[in-house]
């Protein structure tokens, strides 16, 4: 992390790169899981199936969950920064664009858990 | 590397993000409403084998994945590693080429 950026740590969107860099990462790391998991069904809907079973556990489950909330998160912190890049900077909307990415972000979470529990 | 090399970057980056935003977005959907009542396997396969809509869309989905997420990964490791360079580019280059095969072999067992 650069001193530069950390010195905005009083701002929002810092914080809101922070997360949007941050669930970029984390979902890099499991997307080779995610189609190494799906590729299991070249051996069959058995082999698929019993890690999916394997997968029905509260802490994966609760994983589920949190990579439902990154994605959701990068996609609307990145719709955040398409939006600023191809519409300009406009600080007054800044506070609702926010606003507006972390709720999109808990209430797919949010969906989500409640159909999976 | 080059300013116009730099610039076709940023410019793939942006692309494959607003493809991104709307596969993201009906994946999202699909997930909220297929997990209900449980996820198994004969409910995802029963949804997506045989199906060519699906897996031109998963075609498109990981296609993007395979431009995005290389491109952003270089970037963090030049802002956050400070790692520039040919390796680093071979590196995000080979990261890509991997997901793009994963990511097929995936397509392939769901949907053949």
């Amino acid at each position: 992390m650069t001193a530069p950026g950390w010195r905005n740590r009083g701002d929002a969107a810092y914080w809101a790169f922070l997360v949007h860099r941050i669930s970029g990462l984390l979902l890099s790391l499991f997307l080779p899981l995610h189609f190494l998991v799906l590729a299991q069904a070249l051996r069959g809907e058995a082999a698929l199936g019993a890690l999916l079973r394997w997968s029905q556990t509260p802490p994966v489950e609760a994983s589920e969950v949190a990579l439902v909330f990154l994605l959701a998160a990068h996609l609307a912190g990145g719709l955040r920064l398409l939006f600023i890049e191809w519409g300009g900077w406009r600080a007054e909307a800044q506070p609702a664009l926010l606003a507006l990415s972390g709720g999109a972000a808990a209430f797919c979470a949010l969906a989500f858990a409640l159909n999976l529990f | 590397m080059s300013n116009a090399a730099a610039t076709r970057l940023w410019l793939a980056q942006r692309a494959s993000a607003a493809v991104l935003a709307l596969c993201v977005a009906v994946h999202l959907a699909t997930m909220i409403l297929a997990v209900r009542g449980g996820l198994s396997a004969t409910e995802i396969l029963n949804r997506t084998r045989g199906s060519s809509a699906w897996a031109a869309f998963y075609a498109v989905f990981v296609l993007s994945v395979s431009i995005h997420v290389p491109i952003g990964l270089r970037t963090v490791a030049g802002e956050w590693l400070a790692w520039r360079g040919r390796a680093a580019d071979l590196t995000c280059l080979a990261v890509g080429i991997a997901l793009l095969v994963l990511g097929a072999l995936a397509i392939a067992a769901v949907t053949r």
